[in-house]
């Protein structure tokens, strides 16, 4: 069946239509490389500076302070491999979370592998770290904090504002994962005292593959990407000026309309997260319950799998995702689950619904129609609910 | 990763669902740590498989092969039960995706469990049928 309704907007968006409007001149007309001097590149370089300070705009920073990358994963490699190349002299010690997406974990592992040190905060049942463990963690070795400012399965938000004031005092640089928090919830760089930060751009309905990450201007870094001058020798690399103009144009508008995106999409997830709680027992709010990105709705059901759930949702035409190990291709569940305390079978049954732009009330009427039935029919099926049944009734 | 067209019908229509009060064997495999739990219960009568039914948890694969297998079982003789593999499964239902092989040794693996409860509960021994082991993905991975 042809999907309906759309809600998967974590793993990725729809790109406006204002958005692809600016982006479509600089594929044909203005197609000109911005280091170059003729008068079709200088409008190459006008829109790169403009996507620059736009981009900045929305999170309270410099435009200098801002460098064009290939998406979130790259900003995330940049800022812990770059950071620890430049600071090894002062120290080897990284601290991170256990929730973080696999763009942090895996960079840690390598720079495990390296010879850098990597403590993991835990996260308690709602996702967030505990600020007295971090204080707890901080090594007179310890170079980088890289806590995500929003956590892209359950939704939880940390306190930014507290973690860059602890890394501020303890001479620490502090760099976030942003990816699935700009243009959802307010930032501010230098009110939170945030070094560094990677965004991206496809989550805020931008195009794939553009990021960026935020440089504090005096923060050493290492380059990743090594080559011609552009962004100032830190990122080399002809610009692609169609994805930079949309990033550009996508944060802008995320955060002109953010107050009003922020109070339409947490009231469409409070309705979908009382109504499936209201409908289906046995169902139980991952994450947060307040301090979650407005978006985000992630509810595990007992005694289901999770692919089994999506794959019956995507016949009703919905799309939606998991946390379960079918729909990952390995045995293990979510990373985030798992340290948020749910035994393996109760991660195999979550269903993540991440509402965007697009959404409306009546799709999540749809869905809180349907789901109730999918759900029984696959309890119905479940030797884990037959169990249950039973010892329920001896 | 994409299922066939035979997996989707089994996964949306699954046959055999269900469970049989007086069944002469039951089997239970995998855990809920990996994610599928199969629980195939069996009829048998003058060595013949007359009904088989099947509880899953787990993801469309799972469900689809415990679908698949319970259908190969019926109408069979226990020698005859004995040799649907984990590859007549996957053949019948026009294959798996590479991560969703276990599944299908699951489905396998169900079918001897239940098996072997049978001939527990009747005191015989049924030759070429092994003890079912604790974790069928340990074996298979």
């Amino acid at each position: 069946m042809e999907t309906k309704i759309y809600f998967d907007n974590a793993a990725t968006t729809p790109v406006r239509q204002e958005v692809l409007q600016e982006m479509l001149p600089y594929f044909q007309d203005f197609y000109g490389n911005a280091s170059s001097v003729y008068t079709i590149a200088r409008k190459s370089k006008t829109a790169l500076e403009l996507a620059r300070k736009q981009v900045a705009d929305a999170l309270g920073a410099l435009p200098e302070e801002i460098y064009f990358t290939a998406g979130g994963s790259e900003s995330d490699n940049m800022a812990l491999k770059g950071v620890a190349d430049a600071l090894q002299k002062k120290g080897n010690h990284i601290i991170t979370s256990k929730i973080e997406h696999h763009a942090i974990l895996h960079t840690c592992e390598y720079l495990a592998e390296k010879g850098f040190e990597i403590t993991y905060l835990d996260v308690d049942q709602d996702g967030k770290i505990s600020l007295d463990d971090l204080k707890k963690s901080i090594r007179p070795t310890t170079i980088l904090i890289s806590i995500m400012f929003a956590n892209n399965e359950i939704g939880t938000i940390q306190p930014i504002a507290e973690i860059g004031k602890i890394a501020k005092e303890n001479g620490i640089y502090f760099h976030t994962d942003a990816v699935q928090a700009v243009g959802h919830v307010p930032i501010n760089v230098k009110d939170m005292n945030i070094d560094l930060l990677s965004l991206s751009g496809h989550k805020l309905c931008g195009p794939k593959g553009i990021g960026a990450i935020y440089i504090r201007k005096g923060v050493q870094i290492t380059p990743l990407i090594h080559g011609g001058a552009q962004e100032k020798h830190r990122r080399a690399g002809t610009e692609n000026i169609p994805a930079i103009v949309g990033l550009g144009k996508a944060a802008e508008l995320a955060v002109a309309e953010l107050p009003q995106t922020a109070e339409k999409l947490t009231k469409l997830r409070d309705k979908l997260i009382h109504g499936i709680q209201e409908k289906i027992p046995y169902a139980k709010l991952n994450g947060h319950p307040t301090d979650r990105l407005p978006g985000n709705c992630n509810i595990g059901f007992e005694f289901i799998e999770g692919e089994s759930l999506l794959l019956l949702l995507d016949s009703a035409g919905v799309a939606a995702s998991s946390g379960s190990a079918c729909t990952s291709g390995s045995l293990d569940p979510s990373h985030v689950l798992m340290a948020i305390g749910l035994p393996h079978e109760k991660a195999h049954g979550s269903l993540r619904l991440t509402l965007g732009h697009y959404n409306t009330e009546e799709e999540v009427d749809y869905v809180l129609n349907i789901l109730p039935e999918i759900v029984e029919r696959l309890r119905n099926m479940s030797p884990l609910y037959e169990e249950f049944l039973k010892k329920q009734k001896s | 990763m994409e299922y066939s067209e035979k997996v989707m019908d089994h996964f949306m229509n699954p046959r055999n669902v269900g469970e049989i009060e007086d069944a002469s064997g039951v089997g239970t495999v995998g855990n809920a740590k990996c994610g599928d739990i199969m629980k195939v219960y069996l009829k048998i009568e003058n060595d013949v498989v007359v009904d088989a039914k099947f509880k899953t948890f787990g993801c469309g694969a799972a469900v689809a092969t415990s679908s698949m297998a319970t259908e190969l079982i019926k109408g069979r003789t226990i020698q005859e039960a004995l040799q649907i593999t984990n590859k007549a499964v996957m053949e019948a239902l026009d294959g798996l995706p590479p991560v969703k092989v276990h599944c299908s040794c699951l489905a396998e693996e169900a079918l001897h469990a239940a098996l072997w409860d049978y001939a527990q509960k009747n005191n015989i021994v049924i030759e070429g049928l092994k003890e079912p082991v604790e974790d069928v993905h340990d074996t298979h991975h």
